[in-house]
């Protein structure tokens, strides 16, 4: 068989199962699939092996292709979905600053939220924004809702829409306009930021909804930063925490803490160090931690256990790949 | 409709990822799909936002009634707007190349405006307060800290120091001021490393979405 009918055999096979798959969901013919503990092990097992034994050829001068690492890393990911293994989430000291913070605000207190980023970064950051919204709506915060990017207040109906569906938050009976507010997307990047330092409603005339500013009674007597007790951003890039920083916090003296994507956090560690941040959540790591936290266990828990094994996989590539280095002799080059 | 989606987006996500076995005609349409619809997002999202938004609304607010029943401008009109606008314009310029020289002129407004805000924002942001922070008592300000706060701040400490050796290059990286900048290679080292664990965790993430999409929304294998 040539390898151009073994590819389009593998593709026919991949969607005849996801068409199987489908329609059991659709027809409700297939449940959700999860592996018990003594399945899952043997799992971890199977991935283990297969990891001694990649090791064992290249020790033996034989390279695998790149395509077994992807593999790797695929079945790392995906397999973790389907265990019934639970992995402990220690708290860090960044979270639980931004926790006490946040905690320690009284009732009624506004809090501006800043959705600075979009779908591509929403696995990472989706799961601290419900966290978050969840924590400052149930304790009868106040919450202002904004974005710098397009898509950023939509992630915010988003988040919103799907904590709504939490029964204690669906109790309380909250009030658009009252409790919460979303004041939509504003472009200008950090300008706009400067601008609300003097006056929010020069930016935001009207809300997501097109509802004017002095309509709305949550932010109506909110005049700038000075009416906000606490500022959390949510950044993917530019503009984003960095502005927020530079503008909000260093020259209004804005009270502020973030959650960044992964690539992102590194960078926002001066900051908080420097006190210039209170608070921060790193990646899918500080979303879960923050979720533990606030008793909210969203995706960010459900993901850590695909993140944790796909980590163990990088560093166990990472050591095949220094041994296949030395092992070829280009090492002695050092 | 909800099928559809489901489908096409199993279909777009699953062409992406069929890159990572090798190239292929599937992998080609679908960046072909990406880069085009988010062209034409961002041409629309930028026209109706800032030419409309901001320039058009501006210039020309809408009208309303007030109190004794006269038709008048909601807000009052900025007419700073157009300078922005004809700066926009003479951009376009570039396009002629007769007249191509004139687009240097905004560029240089937009140049000289963003450096003299930025020099401002970063020396205070990123230099003043960074240097604050790195100023510290190694013990805490009453002795109050505890041994692990005191052995990171010696960390630091000597992390800048031998950080800032490394880039002196006006002396030779030798004897002790070459092992100084030893030590200073290693702490960029051991930053980098740390930079690169945090973004394997955040392309790791960006795969386990998709994933998450693929068994959960699509096929409803997983809760």
């Amino acid at each position: 068989m040539s390898t151009r009918a073994k590819e389009l055999l593998v593709v026919g096979i991949v969607l005849l199962f996801c068409i199987i798959a489908y329609l059991g969901k659709v027809y409700g013919w297939v449940d959700t699939v999860v592996f018990s503990p003594m399945v899952s092990m043997i799992v971890v097992g199977i991935i283990i092996l297969g990891l001694v034994f990649v090791l064992i050829r290249t020790l033996q001068g034989r390279l695998i292709n790149r395509q077994v690492v992807f593999l790797f890393v695929g079945i790392a990911v995906i397999m973790p979905f389907f265990m019934s293994i639970t992995q402990k989430i220690r708290t860090s000291p960044e979270v639980q600053q931004l926790y006490d913070a946040v905690a320690e605000l009284p009732k009624g207190s506004k809090v501006l939220v800043s959705f600075d980023y979009d779908p591509p970064s929403a696995p990472e950051l989706q799961p601290m924004a419900e966290a978050f919204l969840y924590y400052c709506l149930s304790n009868d915060l106040k919450v202002i809702i904004m974005g710098l990017w397009p898509q950023g207040a939509q992630q915010a109906n988003l988040a919103l829409e799907a904590i709504m569906k939490n029964e204690k938050l669906a109790a309380k009976g909250l009030e658009y306009g009252k409790d919460y507010v979303n004041l939509g997307y504003q472009a200008g990047n950090e300008f706009v930021i400067q601008r609300m330092g003097a006056d929010f409603s020069s930016m935001f005339r009207t809300d997501y909804s097109g509802r004017h500013y002095e309509e709305l009674e949550l932010v109506k007597n909110v005049k700038n930063f000075s009416n906000i007790d606490y500022s959390f951003n949510l950044s993917a890039g530019y503009p984003g925490t960095q502005e927020w920083v530079q503008v909000a916090v260093d020259r209004y003296g804005l009270k502020m803490g973030c959650g960044n994507t992964a690539v992102q956090a590194p960078m926002m560690y001066t900051y908080l160090n420097a006190g210039q941040l209170v608070g921060l959540l790193g990646g899918m790591n500080g979303a879960a931690e923050f979720e533990q936290l606030v008793k909210y266990p969203g995706k960010g828990t459900k993901f850590m256990l695909s993140q944790s094994f796909a980590h163990m996989i990088v560093i166990a590539f990472i050591i095949i790949g220094n041994v296949a280095f030395f092992r070829s002799g280009r090492g002695k080059k050092l | 409709m909800e099928h559809v989606a489901l489908w096409v987006a199993a279909f777009l996500t699953l062409g992406i990822i069929s890159f990572l076995y090798k190239d292929n005609p599937w992998y080609k349409l679908c960046e072909a799909i990406f880069v085009g619809i988010s062209a034409g997002y961002w041409f629309i999202v930028l026209f109706w936002d800032n030419i409309v938004g901001k320039f058009w609304v501006g210039v020309f607010p809408p009208k309303e009634l007030n109190d004794v029943g006269e038709l008048v401008n909601s807000v009052e009109p900025d007419y700073w707007l157009i300078v922005g606008a004809v700066l926009g314009v003479l951009m376009l310029m570039r396009l002629i190349p007769n007249i191509g020289w004139i687009s240097r002129w905004p560029l240089a407004f937009i140049i000289g405006c963003t450096s003299g805000l930025y020099l401002i924002n970063y020396f205070s942001s990123n230099m003043m307060r960074q240097v604050q922070g790195t100023i510290m008592p190694l013990l805490g300000m009453n002795y109050e800290l505890s041994t692990y706060d005191i052995i990171g701040n010696i960390i630091i400490v000597i992390g800048t120091f031998t950080g800032l050796i490394y880039f002196y290059f006006s002396k030779e990286h030798k004897g002790w001021f070459g092992r100084a900048a030893k030590v200073g290679i290693w702490t960029i080292m051991i930053t980098f490393g740390a930079s690169f664990g945090y973004t394997v965790m955040s392309r790791m993430s960006l795969l386990i979405g998709r994933v998450d999409f693929l068994f959960g929304d699509w096929l409803g294998l997983i809760n």
